[in-house]
């Protein structure tokens, strides 16, 4: 097996007196997909948001390519090269695909905005992969479409040379071909060496797309099993919690890493 | 469908054009520049039908109104009439710029009238009662201006207090101040002539060409410029025909205003002519604001904080630094325009500023400048103050009252915001945004 390119250990979060992640494990591989299932409340989110930086977690060990890390600040994050599509979209539909794109991060010549540059690069992201939908690079996102929007999205992550990339329900609004061709750009992207990790309700997306589905519930990673090697069934009752037992978890899981 | 046809200057990117079932062209995403004059036209046809107008309907608003007022009274179209409305259209105007710096982040300074009314009101006690240079004096009303705009920036950008709501308590409070600082003897008389030149006098004739020499030669460089930093990043151009007709455009319109302005406009002996001293400043500080919006990082996450704050802040830039900054400029701005109405009539009253900011508002947004923020730019604004004092200037002329100006004014407002709102729900921006 790869060595990991993120490793979380014993994972704490409690929000006053309310515990919402408690000691949770979780490992993502480069060039895979990593699903992120649960129901609502599971402590998706949160976890997520720990990940990016934006909501520090209580306790517990992040380890990036081996060796641990600090997420304090988002920007510790980008530093890593750790990049967040969020669910409800960071475009701002006012601005065109390149300014999205390159937003925060734009390049300068001369104090004035490298627009010829940031138009190669953006134009040539999307080509890299594959997209085909869009007809320039300079259409508002405004008049894009669901599926278009999500992927300028990744893109982004992309442009920015992320190693790993979160994706927050990607398919949530789309519609059946959309989704299919957001399936296909994850699919590409962790193609291309990037450790993925999507979440999602979707439980078909998750079958299609991922390599490993990892079920939390409660707070608790109660399951991390290999998308080869498990069944709807199995993976809907780890989601429901009629099969592993919350108090159990840490070691049920420690068991399933090793297999 | 008018995709443009290729001209590859681009580089060979590795190919992911695939051809779909043995179709003849490459796939490459386009970036707007491909493609001759007719492609261009087509595709700029297209961005208008989706809801991207830009200041088309303020500019059709003001041919048609000239118009109007053209076959209406025959005075309208005369060079003292232009010369006038130009003057009469420099604060407003400023005021308009100042104010769609704010507005942009879907923002409101309902104190800019008054801010620049305490900057005036400074400046007349220092330079008649202190005996201060008035250099200095204005460069204090300056530093009042920016410190007001700091305070508001803060108020909104940090604490959190609405922007309607702070800018109103100062637009209040900053008028009991100027009544303070003024007292209620009313009037001021501005003593440095250097002030009331800025909208009473006039350039000697040859410095207005080569103003308009300045003007046309700044469109023609940027233009090559940008061309050139185009072709040495190896993206398409856009037909050099589109640059010279910009030029041209420049160069004709501008020397039409400036032969008009050059021609004695005087019905007494002393003859005036010229272009008046107002024009280039505002042009300069007009270029200078276009130049930060449109090439600069803090134009740009402008746009992106008022389009989606959330995405800007997630993207990594400082939400409420940008606000102070767009607050201050704002405010800054308010004070040259001050300037310009204490320049026009020659005092300084203690209601000074209190009627304007709302026709500021009116102003930017009849140009096309979006309450809801993330669009307008500055020229918008500055056809949205011309369109509104033309037709105050213009039913003046017709000896209607200013009841009936007023009512009028309104009526073209709310048509530029029904025109707003109707083209947002076209481009089906309202969607996300405002979550």
């Amino acid at each position: 097996m790869e060595t990991p390119i993120i490793e979380l250990q014993d994972i704490r979060k409690s929000f006053g007196p309310v515990e919402v992640l408690k000691g949770v494990n979780m490992t993502v591989y480069p060039g895979k997909v990593t699903a992120l299932v649960g129901d609502n409340g599971a402590g998706k989110s949160t976890l997520i948001k720990g990940l990016s930086g934006a909501q520090p977690y209580d306790s517990g060990d992040v380890s990036f390519e081996s060796s641990p890390i600090t997420l304090a600040h988002p920007k510790d994050a980008s530093q890593h090269g750790i990049e967040v599509v969020y669910q409800d979209l960071s475009l701002c539909e006012n601005l065109d695909i390149v300014q999205n794109m390159f937003l925060g991060r734009e390049e300068v010549h001369q104090s004035m905005l490298n627009q010829p540059e940031m138009e190669k690069h953006a134009a040539a992201t999307l080509q890299s992969l594959s997209v085909r939908t869009m007809k320039s690079v300079r259409q508002k996102v405004s008049s894009l479409s669901g599926g278009q929007r999500q992927t300028v999205a990744i893109a982004r992550a992309v442009l920015q040379k992320a190693k790993v990339v979160i994706l927050d329900e990607p398919t949530a609004a789309l519609g059946v071909a959309q989704t299919e061709q957001v399936l296909a750009l994850v699919r590409r992207l962790a193609d291309a060496g990037v450790g993925v990790i999507i979440i999602s309700h979707n439980l078909a997306d998750v079958f299609e797309v991922a390599d490993y589905i990892n079920v939390l519930y409660l707070g608790a990673m109660v399951a991390q099993l290999k998308t080869s090697e498990t069944n709807y069934n199995e993976v809907v009752a780890y989601i429901t919690g009629i099969k592993g037992d919350t108090s159990a978890a840490e070691e049920v899981e420690e068991e399933e890493v090793v297999s | 469908m008018t995709t443009p046809v290729e001209r590859s200057t681009n580089p060979p990117t590795k190919t992911a054009a695939q051809t779909v079932g043995g179709a003849p062209a490459p796939h490459q995403i386009a970036t707007g520049h491909e493609g001759t004059v007719r492609d261009q036209i087509d595709t700029y046809v297209q961005r208008i039908r989706g809801g991207e107008m830009g200041m088309l309907p303020a500019l059709a608003g003001l041919i048609i109104i000239g118009l109007v007022f053209w076959i209406a009274t025959p005075f309208f179209f005369t060079k003292t009439n232009i010369a006038n409305l130009m003057t009469q259209t420099a604060a407003l105007m400023m005021l308009a710029v100042a104010l769609t710096f704010v507005i942009i982040l879907a923002e409101i300074d309902l104190s800019a009238g008054v801010t620049g009314g305490l900057g005036m009101a400074i400046f007349i006690l220092l330079t008649n009662v202190a005996h201060w240079n008035w250099i200095a004096a204005l460069l204090v009303a300056f530093i009042v201006g920016a410190t007001i705009g700091t305070f508001i920036g803060f108020m909104v950008a940090r604490i959190g207090v609405p922007s309607f709501v702070i800018t109103l308590a100062l637009f209040l409070g900053l008028q009991g101040v100027i009544l303070v600082l003024l007292g209620n003897a009313g009037a001021y008389r501005i003593e440095a002539p250097a002030v009331t030149a800025i909208m009473n006098k006039s350039m000697p004739v040859w410095a207005g060409w080569l103003m308009l020499a300045i003007v046309v030669a700044i469109s023609l460089f940027t233009g090559l410029y940008d061309r050139s930093r185009r072709v040495a990043s190896g993206m398409h151009v856009r037909p050099m025909s589109l640059l010279w007709a910009r030029v041209i455009a420049w160069a004709v319109g501008g020397g039409f205003v400036v032969l008009l302005l050059s021609l004695n406009r005087s019905t007494s002996v002393i003859p005036i002519r010229g272009v008046p001293i107002v024009v280039p400043i505002a042009l300069a500080i007009l270029w200078v604001g276009t130049m930060m919006l449109d090439r600069t990082r803090f134009g740009l996450h402008l746009y992106a904080v008022g389009g989606n704050p959330e995405a800007a802040r997630r993207a990594g830039i400082n939400v409420a630094r940008l606000r102070m900054v767009a607050f201050v400029l704002c405010s800054t701005l308010a004070v040259v325009s001050g300037l310009f109405t204490a320049s026009q009539v020659g005092t300084v009253e203690s209601s000074a500023g209190r009627d304007i900011v709302l026709s500021g508002v009116a102003a930017a947004v009849v140009g096309g400048v979006s309450l809801f923020g993330g669009r307008g730019r500055l020229a918008q604004a500055a056809v949205g103050a011309l369109l509104i004092s033309m037709i105050t200037n213009g039913l003046g002329l017709l000896g209607l009252s200013a009841g009936i100006t007023l009512a009028i004014t309104g009526a073209v407002l709310a048509l530029a915001a029904t025109v707003d709102a109707l083209s947002r729900r076209r481009s089906g921006a309202t969607a996300l945004t405002r979550g």
